[in-house]
């Protein structure tokens, strides 16, 4: 067995073996304090629980299917991120191509990026091209009102959810000697 | 209707929710299958299929938006959306060309049981307030039809969605939230009802709004 593999073996099996020991857990103390009847902590604990397992089964899947898969997965967690972050800050009617971009121009170009290992644009799409593009088209629309303030909050949105983000997939490109 | 008028109709309201991630919040009533005018704020175009892909199916087949004629008659695909897809009934707002009478119009359209979706404030909110003063047609439609309630309907975020004078939509987050239904009560004036319709919309906007 190579490192790779052992420490692959390692890693799954600890993750599962935290997993499983936190259902059990969660389970007896559902039957033994609260059966039959809700709970807030024991059941807010059950819950997170499963969504654990849910997002471990889920990324499992993705890194199975490849580099592809992961890509794929981070570039529509960010699409609902960047959505839940947009929906709540104020933006104006002149910011709609900007979020338009956003929405359909910077994740897709982004994650297609790496997926072509281009590092020295993916690197410097959002912090350099979008910073400087997104408060331009804004402008164009000719609403100045609390300008600023609008270009900063979508710009720090798109950085966060967008750029931030794909830096996950893009471990993968990284290339370490025997865990290629 | 025709099967591609049905198709269409289920597209729209398919892509609405898939795009708005809206879930419809009966907060006041429930989509029971009586006849309603559902009153709203107005944002955008996207506020008809939102309020459409809200109801159930068999409150949508009854409900049908009212319309400005002046926009919606214009040009072959407007013209076949708001008639053979959205079954609206338009009415003539500029006060000195028209022909007949908006509130006939809508009187008439309530005849067979239908229920309707107005947009009081006249057209789309494009400014910085909330809602935009209440025309009096609907004071005219409830003095006519006193028996008919009137549920507020408020949607959140639409207007940026999908703002006027724009084609594609932004996919942000939405809520719809149907408030608790108002009717005209005997002898009231139509300042005074203008303004309770028009708060009853405001608080159900207050209290759909996370704190």
């Amino acid at each position: 067995m190579t490192p790779y593999q052992k420490h692959t073996l390692l890693l799954t099996g600890g993750i599962f073996a935290v997993l499983i020991i936190a259902s059990v857990v969660g389970w007896a103390l559902k039957l033994r304090l609260a059966p039959e009847r809700p709970h807030s902590v024991i059941d807010n604990l059950n819950a997170r629980v499963k969504a654990w397992w849910l997002m471990v089964v889920v990324i499992g899947l993705a890194l199975l299917a490849g580099k592809g898969g992961v890509i794929v997965l981070f570039a529509f967690a960010s699409f609902t991120a960047l959505r839940e972050y947009a929906t709540l800050v104020p933006t104006r009617r002149a910011d709609h191509w900007v979020l338009l971009l956003c929405f359909f121009f910077f994740i897709p170009f982004q994650y297609f990026l790496i997926w072509i290992e281009w590092y020295g644009l993916y690197s410097i799409l959002i912090p350099v091209y979008a910073f400087l593009v997104l408060p331009m088209i804004a402008a164009v629309r000719g609403d100045v009102r609390n300008f600023m303030q609008r270009s900063a909050t979508i710009q720090w949105g798109l950085m966060i959810t967008v750029y931030c983000l794909s830096y996950v997939p893009a471990l993968l490109t990284l290339n370490i000697p025997g865990y290629a | 209707m025709s099967l591609a008028a049905d198709l269409l109709a289920g597209v729209i309201t398919g892509f609405t929710r898939v795009v708005t991630g809206a879930q419809a919040r009966w907060i006041g009533c429930g989509p029971t299958a009586i006849q309603r005018i559902y009153f709203a704020n107005h944002t955008s175009h996207a506020d008809f299929a939102l309020i459409w892909a809200s109801l159930p199916g068999d409150l949508r087949v009854r409900t049908r938006p009212v319309a400005g004629a002046d926009y919606w008659e214009k040009g072959r695909v407007r013209r076949y959306f708001i008639h053979e897809v959205l079954h609206a009934v338009l009415i003539e707002r500029a006060g000195t060309t028209r022909t007949r009478d908006p509130i006939e119009t809508i009187v008439a359209a309530l005849e067979p049981g239908d229920s309707l979706i107005v947009f009081p404030e006249g057209t789309r909110n494009v400014s910085d307030e909330m809602l935009l003063p209440f025309k009096s047609g609907i004071y005219r439609v409830a003095c006519r039809r006193p028996d008919v309630e009137l549920v507020p309907v408020w949607m959140e975020n639409l207007g940026r969605v999908l703002p006027k004078g724009e084609v594609i939509p932004v996919p942000l987050l939405c809520s719809i939230n149907f408030g608790t239904p108002m009717r005209l009560v005997p002898g009231e004036e139509k300042q005074a009802f203008l303004g309770r319709a028009r708060q009853a919309l405001l608080d159900l906007a207050a209290a759909a709004r996370p704190q």
